[in-house]
């Protein structure tokens, strides 16, 4: 057991600080209700005409549709490849595996601003139109080492003899797969999923290269930065998405836990 | 050989993806070094002019340092302040642990533009910050005092990587074996000794790895400093935007990314001496 101040001063840094982090989150959210376009102290009273506002400003309304649009498409890809190169990585020796996880994974070491103007002299290399489609190729690419980590760590965790035993039993590989391997993994794809949508929905650093005449919303929300009147709406949408991106956490932490739970004896009492 | 066709039909798409999208970029970036320009006839000519004026010029090699410099603070300060946050929720929390580590990830998950924009919101000239000093008589006029410099951006990054850091860290801190910390006070360490030569050795890993999760995108940074840097605040990733889209310079702007990605690979290298990946993979 140790001091019981030591214990204390850990309890308050980690109040204090918990707190400081929301509150500049909270501030947006503040000036969200503030019936004023200037976003400055004092506030000038309580309103919702942002909200309304917002709803009626159809760009933002079209960039949040393109966002919503690009996470979910790129994602799944991302997903889908990952998966597969977890599957072939984890459960294969090949020559070149250690390249591949090599090259996989490099898109986390490097800045995104390289890996953006790379992709941009490609597609103008070939004469490929800037558009959300390729925003969301560098996407996929961000987030298919992420999707490996996932889905990679749930199958090394899992009982290998499941799939020998369906094979015993008579299964093909490859229904094996779809039957035993994949529902095992699910869980971890789902969140994996998830993890890659939040990345892909508050992507810039690539969008801001790779876009074309149609915006995400980031891209838009920069656009619209320098305009000091847009700034009220601006905020409102922040306050919007910080309580979706909290319900999404939640929900992508249920999920996680839930995929967690069969796969063996968790070390929660247990040490 | 049934095993190669599975490995085939496996690896073939994502392999073939991020080769084509991915390792193929870069190589025409490599070849971009060489052109003597962006566009027409000059792009056909091959020249080692572009390495000359790049390597020449002191302000450009200066910006690069300058971002690596502000890169470690950023990831030194992060990490530190980190820290105690990761112990306590991993040594000091039993019972809701999950529920405090994701209150204190959510901020992460909010648009990171929008976080900046908070900042810009509290430092500006007609911010927070001076709105309380003007009530508080400590200032007779509002005026940027933080906004548009180097300590604004780093203020601001290492506010939005914090909740980052604090996982791996947290992760590495869980994994220690709690005998090992009984041992050390049975054996009469002092609780500070056993901290310094037992929990913080073992929770390395995760302090290296948060340390590299956030030096690498804050060396890219080029979004945060046209937003809070303003002129004094500039930093390398601003160069490299510049080339591309206003100078369209292509061939120095390649350069310029390619010397980004070497320090960037420099540091990974020095990085995965010390840690095995394995470590990562589990944080």
């Amino acid at each position: 057991m140790q001091p019981r101040r030591l214990t204390s001063f850990n309890f308050w840094y980690f109040v204090i600080f918990t707190v400081a982090l929301y509150l500049p989150l909270l501030l947006l959210i503040i000036f969200s209700f503030n019936d004023a376009k200037a976003l400055v102290f004092p506030l000038q009273g309580f309103t919702t005409r942002w909200y309304g506002e917002m709803l009626r400003t159809t760009e933002l309304v079209g960039s949040l549709w393109n966002s919503v649009l690009l996470g979910v498409a790129s994602s799944l890809a991302a997903t889908i490849l990952g998966t597969m190169a977890a599957i072939g990585v984890v459960r294969y020796k090949f020559p070149g595996r250690g390249l591949f996880v090599a090259v996989a994974a490099m898109p986390l070491v490097i800045p995104y601003v390289v890996l953006a103007v790379a992709m941009l002299l490609l597609f103008s290399q070939l004469n490929i139109p800037l558009s959300l489609w390729t925003v969301g190729l560098g996407h996929v690419i961000i987030n298919i080492p992420l999707v490996m980590l996932i889905v990679a760590a749930r199958l090394i965790g899992m009982d290998k003899n499941l799939e020998e035993a369906a094979m015993d039993l008579g299964a093909t590989y490859w229904s094996t797969l779809a039957r035993v391997t994949l529902p095992i993994a699910f869980p971890a794809m789902v969140a994996a999923f998830l993890v890659s949508f939040t990345s892909s929905f508050d992507e810039f650093a690539l969008a801001f290269f790779l876009i074309g005449p149609d915006p995400t919303l980031p891209v838009y929300i920069y656009s619209q930065l320098r305009f000091p009147s847009r700034l009220p709406i601006i905020v409102t949408m922040a306050s919007v998405i910080m309580v979706v991106s909290v319900l999404m956490i939640v929900f992508s932490e249920y999920v996680r836990r839930w995929g967690n739970t069969p796969a063996g004896p968790r070390s929660e009492g247990a040490q | 050989m049934e095993n190669r066709k599975r490995i085939a039909i496996l690896m073939g798409p994502p392999a073939l993806f991020l080769g084509f999208l991915f390792v193929l970029p870069l190589a025409i970036m490599a070849v971009y070094t060489f052109r003597a320009g962006t566009f027409g006839a000059e792009r056909e000519v091959f020249t080692l002019a572009n390495y000359r004026e790049f390597l020449s010029s002191p302000s450009y090699i200066r910006l690069l340092w300058r971002s690596t410099g502000v890169a470690f603070v950023v990831s030194l300060l992060s990490v530190a302040l980190a820290y105690p946050l990761a112990y306590f929720l991993a040594f000091r929390v039993r019972t809701r642990k999950v529920i405090l580590l994701t209150i204190l990830i959510v901020p992460a998950w909010t648009s990171y533009l929008l976080r900046i924009l908070a900042w810009r919101l509290i430092l500006g000239s007609n911010g927070v910050l001076n709105s309380i000093l003007l009530s508080l008589g400590l200032i007779d006029e509002a005026s940027p005092i933080l906004l548009y410099s180097m300590t604004a951006v780093t203020i601001t990054l290492t506010y939005v990587w914090i909740p980052f850091v604090a996982l791996p860290i947290f992760a590495s801190l869980e994994r220690i074996n709690r005998s090992v910390l009984e041992a050390a006070a049975d054996l009469g360490c002092a609780p500070w000794q056993a901290f310094l030569r037992v929990t913080l050795p073992l929770s390395m890993p995760g302090v290296l790895a948060g340390f590299f999760f956030v030096f690498i995108p804050t060396l890219g940074e080029y979004v945060t400093p046209l937003l809070v840097g303003g002129a004094r605040g500039i930093m390398y990733g601003n160069l490299i935007q510049d080339q591309f889209v206003r100078a369209l310079n292509w061939p120095l702007g390649s350069i310029m990314s390619l010397a980004m990605l070497l320090v960037a690979l420099l540091m990974m290298a020095l990085f995965l001496r010390v840690v095995r990946v394995s470590d990562l993979v589990e944080a």
